[in-house]
């Protein structure tokens, strides 16, 4: 099998042991990539069953960025700008089920009413949007507004590698350095712009060109999968970002373990399946005691369940009980209805 | 500008040299860094953070001005305008408001050439959520500019033809009654003058126009009265996109409509403000019921770049005898 050193990066490091193993900030940050997977997981199932139209961008691989960063946040007053594939950070940022569900669907009741959709969200001082690169002066210009209200707020914006091409980026780059903006670039490589991987598409050092504007970077490597190193290194960028009132950068390596879209996914299959094997969920999951995972599963699948029986029809079935997401997504092909979303599932608990 | 700073300190000017002692490339911001430094900001040349910068600041409260040098730049800002900030309001269900200014020279005549001389307004007509405006030599600049500022809720695309930065405004034009469609500050359109002339009951032909060809056009006006016997009227319109509907059936109504047309801009006229005005004005004859034939006419620049010699761009850009030629050619 052909590995590139680019998006596999990790594959070949072992898990870093963070220093907040088995402690509460474990469990948290579990319930919140699980509620994301979930959701995501949910959300093919239902373009699978025909009950969404448009498309969506899941961060299947990527819930340890979501739930590192955003727990680092004083959701008070900071501001988060992202990107197309922002379901992870939305969810993070403020848990609203339900509105997302509903957005998605292009119902009025959603967060925007089904006007933005999955890659528009607004919320609180939550905004995302679908166009590359472009959001990243809109983040400093954010930033640069709360400097001057004196609020203490940092402003969080989420790159890709894919976003390293565009020229928005070095602009925005240069202006945060150069007028002190307190904003905190979190630049998540996930080894794959659409269907190009990293090495076709991003030359040389990806911390180097934040470097280059004299913005202090925090990589981490393999430690990106696990949420607790993302909280940690998270906590103190955000922190130097509203106390020095500088830009900060954060560099994580990842793996989107799902397609671009929906089922767009040409991937060489026995890379991505080495990838489902460094799953960060199931690293994340393996920190907790068996019970503790069990119950977050049962909860989140719970309430899950419950948004779902609110905002679709009584004609369709979801389980109802914990499951462990450790493969890949279903197809979105679904036949005769035998997806598995209208399989009935058995009661006992999943557990690994 | 400088009564805009003074009176709100959440107007910031943005965009590149605009600082003391060189004031922008065009001066309009000269004196403005000295006397409110906190709220002027001189940048790098990066016209798409320029704006993105200041978008991200209008959501959050403040009420940019931003400056592009020259309106050819506009291109490098046009995913900020077109995919972010025009969309913010509509998209994110009106909870945010984006009172973004950006105003930028457009225009020729200077000899700068093919990058430096554009009219590329037309380019940002018809995209939703984003308002578009030019000066011209019939409306105080400074009302509309400060009513951008103070009541704009999405941004607006503010255009300064050059040619105008030395002329003088025009509040009087003997043998034409000067008529003002919409008051800055209380409606939602920017307003329109309307010179109407007194020479005859009925006019031959009613010209529409905006931004730097307003003053070729009230010259061409005399000139046709004088010299070729046409009493024509004359439409400047403040306001480009979308297009003030209103102010259009109030024109096509003061009184009879002639039997020519004529739309005269800088730009090349190929899918120009023109030929959206032309639609506009058959739209509303077909809803007034006006029946009669008319004939529309378009004036503007040769469909190529704008060449630098001052010869060869005056062949290019319309000058006051094309407009003349044009409208005596229709009778």
């Amino acid at each position: 099998m052909l590995m590139t050193n680019s998006s596999m990066m990790y594959l070949r490091r072992p898990l870093c042991i963070s220093l907040c193993d088995r402690n509460s900030n474990a469990v948290a940050l579990y319930e919140m990539m699980y509620t994301i997977r979930a959701f995501e997981h949910s959300l093919l199932e239902m373009f699978g069953a025909g009950v969404l139209a448009g498309t969506t961008h899941t961060c299947l691989g990527q819930e340890a960025t979501a739930a590192g960063i955003l727990s680092a946040i004083d959701r008070k007053r900071d501001c988060v700008v992202t990107n197309h594939r922002n379901h992870g950070h939305f969810l993070a940022y403020c848990g609203e089920l339900e509105r997302l569900y509903l957005e998605v669907m292009g119902r009025p009741e959603g967060i925007c009413a089904g006007r933005g959709g999955s890659q528009h969200l607004h919320f609180h001082n939550y905004y995302s949007n679908g166009v590359q690169g472009g959001i990243v002066p809109f983040a400093v210009g954010i930033a640069l507004a709360e400097k001057n209200k004196r609020s203490g707020a940092v402003t969080i914006v989420f790159l890709g590698d894919g976003t390293l091409g565009e020229g928005a980026v070095y602009e925005a780059f240069n202006c945060a350095s150069l007028w002190g903006a307190p904003v905190l670039f979190v630049i998540e490589d996930n080894g794959y712009a659409q269907s190009t991987p990293r090495r076709l598409g991003v030359s040389g050092s990806i911390r180097a060109r934040a470097e280059a504007f004299d913005i202090p970077v925090d990589e981490l490597h393999a430690c990106s999968l696990d949420p607790c190193a993302v909280l940690q290194s998270a906590s103190g960028a955000i922190d130097r970002a509203r106390v020095n009132v500088k830009p900060q950068c954060i560099v994580l390596h990842n793996y989107r373990l799902g397609p671009h879209s929906k089922g767009d996914d040409q991937r060489d299959a026995s890379e991505v399946k080495r990838a489902w094997e460094h799953d960060p969920l199931a690293a994340a999951r393996a920190r907790l005691a068996l019970e503790d995972a069990w119950q977050i599963e049962q909860n989140v699948t719970i309430l899950i369940h419950e948004a779902q029986t609110r905002v679709l029809d009584d004609s369709i079935r979801f389980p109802r009980h914990g499951v462990t997401y450790d493969q890949p997504p279903c197809s979105t092909n679904s036949k005769n209805g035998e997806h598995p979303l209208f399989a009935q599932r058995g009661d006992a608990p999943a557990v690994k | 500008m400088h009564l805009l700073l003074s009176e709100d300190e959440r107007v910031i000017v943005i965009g590149e040299d605009v600082a003391d002692p060189y004031g922008g490339a065009f001066k309009v911001t000269r004196g403005l860094s000295t006397l409110y430094p906190d709220q002027v900001i001189t940048t790098p040349i990066s016209e798409g953070a320029i704006t993105g910068i200041a978008a991200g600041m209008a959501v959050r409260g403040f009420k940019p001005v931003a400056e592009i040098m020259f309106g050819d730049f506009l291109t490098l800002a046009a995913d900020q305008l077109i995919n972010h900030a025009a969309k913010f309001n509509f998209m994110y269900n009106e909870t945010v408001s984006v009172p973004l200014v950006i105003r930028t020279p457009m225009g020729g005549r200077r000899g700068y050439g093919p990058t430096h001389s554009q009219s590329l307004e037309k380019h940002f007509l018809g995209v939703p959520g984003l308002t578009v405006v030019a000066v011209n030599s019939a409306t105080d600049a400074g009302e509309l500019l400060v009513t951008a500022v103070k009541h704009a809720r999405a941004p607006v695309l503010f255009i300064e033809n050059k040619h105008l930065y030395t002329l003088q405004t025009t509040t009087h034009l003997s043998g034409w009654n000067l008529e003002r469609l919409g008051l800055c500050g209380e409606t939602d359109t920017f307003p329109t003058i309307v010179l109407c002339q007194q020479f005859a009951p009925a006019s031959d032909a009613l010209i529409f126009t905006y931004g730097g060809m307003t003053p070729l056009c009230i010259e061409a006006l005399i000139r046709l009265h004088e010299t070729e016997g046409l009493n024509c009227d004359l439409a400047v319109f403040s306001q480009l996109s979308p297009v003030p509907t209103g102010h259009l059936r109030s024109i096509m109504t003061m009184k009879a409509l002639p039997s020519v047309c004529a739309y005269a801009e800088e730009a090349s006229v190929e899918s120009g403000w023109g030929a959206e005005m032309i639609a506009s004005v058959e739209m509303a004859r077909q809803q007034l019921g006006m029946m009669a034939p008319l004939m529309h006419v378009r004036i503007g620049a040769d469909h190529t770049p704008i060449p630098a010699s001052r010869g060869l761009e005056n062949a290019a850009l319309p000058q006051i005898e094309d407009i003349v030629m044009t409208l005596v050619n229709c009778f």
